[in-house]
């Protein structure tokens, strides 16, 4: 397992930079991973989706589709890549600490 | 007496009834199967008819004549399901209660899910997922003077995912049959990082997408389609223009699921993906395109589940508790063109690997490989679905769950590690 060093803390990532053990994720190392991602700064938008996707994998063990984020109101698409340039379902789910969305088959 | 009821008399409704009818005494259940109409489509089939090979009334049959005649079947619309009475509400005020409901409502598209799609429907845009859409694309097809063909996919999940790239084949091989394809641009769009959602296929497929000169746009999603300007629009700003598109727009379950209230994002049933009943009620069960489980909306699945739905629900009249025992089989020919075709076999937690079917060694289909005898199961394929599939016999050597016998994961990807792991 590789392992990678944000501010003062280490913690372990898989082959593309998901945290493998979300119990080491905290609001700093969210932060270190979006500056990695090209997100400079988390404003409280951010926080409202990294939150949510949270919740999401809580209840549903994965992380929730764009689409469930834009119907459940709390942030449209459009915001959404606007806040995660490039692909924000899985910038939004490498900060929030949780693994890879992986679509169906 | 009691009442199990079926909505939708599609693969997995039909061979739901049957199964099931073998086992409950008629004395004791009445079954019941509803759908909005009685014309079964053949759905593999549909690829077939934009390039000539079929025309939509070889692949049509009446639904009634798939079910048992100890079987009601009844041609409505439902308005909606309510849980709490154990009704089914219809369109025309009609009741029916149930003691046990099977959903098997598949899913359809929904071009109106993204924004500019209609407006250029079946002018410049088209789908291959219905009937009338495939027939109306293979005169476009024929008329087609050249340029730029995009090939599109909007939103995952959809039908049978490797649809799309069978079509990307198909007219890569038909175009050069004809002596045009120096004419046209073929080019894929996909909201996917690569050809595939696993690494494995991805890699075999995308390699003979690039072998056959289609281009490659990923990790596209559309914001909106401008008809006028004939270009999809992408949430990242990125654009693709296009002379003929060819989407497979966004799939979702039955509007009825979400009249009742019991769907998700996309309208699918929330499904225990191992039990196939549903999450929240204890009567209700699911099955096929209609449920929510992370697998591919293909009928082999429906097939693959069938046979595990049947013993559960025994299992649950019974009184005792569920098998969890789906473990997300699916089993799918990939058109490649030229007479060849891919064949691919995998699971939850088993991504599509290369290898030998159904047996080790001797095969003798080869797996994620172009082959002819590939080609041809897929075109026998069409006879099994209607005499074996449909009836609920089973299909020689090809049990419910997978096997691993006969497939090897190569070296590279072994060492791997997050590769095929249950999403």
């Amino acid at each position: 397992m590789a392992q990678k060093q944000y501010g003062a803390a280490t913690v372990d990532v898989d082959d593309e930079g998901f945290l493998a053990d979300f119990t080491q994720w905290t609001r700093e190392v969210a932060a270190a991973i979006a500056r990695d991602e090209g997100v400079a700064e988390l404003t409280p938008a951010h926080w409202k989706v990294i939150e949510f996707m949270q919740k999401e994998f809580k209840e549903n063990g994965q992380a929730p589709s764009i689409r469930k984020l834009n119907k459940s109101g709390v942030i449209s698409t459009k915001e959404l890549y606007d806040l995660f340039p490039g692909g924000p379902a899985k910038k939004a789910a490498k900060i929030s600490g949780l693994k890879k969305p992986e679509g169906c088959v | 007496m009691k009442r199990l009821l079926i909505l939708g008399a599609g693969t997995g409704g039909t061979v739901m009834a049957n199964l099931l009818r073998k086992r409950l005494a008629p004395g004791d259940w009445a079954i019941t199967v509803v759908d909005r109409d009685n014309e079964h489509y053949y759905q593999p089939g549909f690829l077939f008819i934009p390039f000539g090979f079929f025309k939509k009334e070889d692949i049509v049959k009446p639904r009634s004549r798939f079910l048992p005649r100890t079987v009601e079947f009844i041609v409505a619309e439902v308005d909606r399901i309510d849980p709490a009475s154990n009704e089914v509400l219809f369109r025309d005020g009609r009741i029916l209660t149930y003691d046990i409901l099977i959903v098997a409502t598949g899913a359809d598209i929904v071009p109106s899910e993204t924004p500019g799609m209609v407006d250029g429907w079946r002018d410049t845009i088209f789908d291959f997922y219905t009937p009338d859409g495939a027939t109306a694309l293979a005169e476009k097809l024929k008329a087609f003077p050249g340029g730029r063909l995009v090939i599109h996919v909007n939103e995952t999940p959809i039908k049978c995912p490797v649809a799309p790239l069978e079509f990307a084949f198909f007219c890569d091989w038909c175009l050069r049959r004809h002596h045009r394809r120096d004419k046209i641009e073929l080019v894929y769009v996909t909201p996917l990082s690569a050809a595939f959602t696993k690494p494995v296929a991805s890699k075999a497929l995308g390699a003979l997408l690039a072998e056959k000169r289609v281009g490659m746009i990923a990790d596209f999603n559309a914001e909106r389609i401008d008809a006028t300007a004939h270009k999809i629009v992408g949430y990242d700003g990125r654009e693709v223009p296009y002379d003929l598109l060819v989407t497979v727009p966004t799939n979702m379950g039955s509007e009825m699921i979400e009249r009742s209230g019991m769907g998700d994002e996309f309208r699918f049933l929330p499904t225990d993906p191992y039990t196939l009943r549903s999450k929240k009620h204890e009567n209700i069960f699911a099955i096929g395109d209609a449920t929510d489980v992370p697998t591919s909306k293909a009928g082999s699945v429906a097939h693959f589940q069938a046979e595990i739905l049947a013993r559960n629900i025994v299992r649950a009249i019974a009184g005792k508790p569920l098998e969890p025992a789906f473990d997300g089989h699916a089993n799918c020919f990939v058109e490649s063109g030229r007479g060849r075709a891919i064949l691919i076999d995998f699971n939850y937690d088993v991504e599509p690997l290369p290898g030998r079917f159904p047996f080790p060694v001797i095969g003798p289909m080869p797996l994620l490989k172009p082959s002819r005898i590939n080609h041809w199961g897929k075109l026998a394929f069409r006879w099994i679905y209607w005499h074996m599939l449909l009836p609920g016999r089973p299909i020689p050597f090809v049990p419910a769950r997978m096997k691993m016998a006969g497939k090897r994961r190569p070296a590279s990807e072994a060492a791997g590690g997050s590769a095929g792991k249950t999403p």
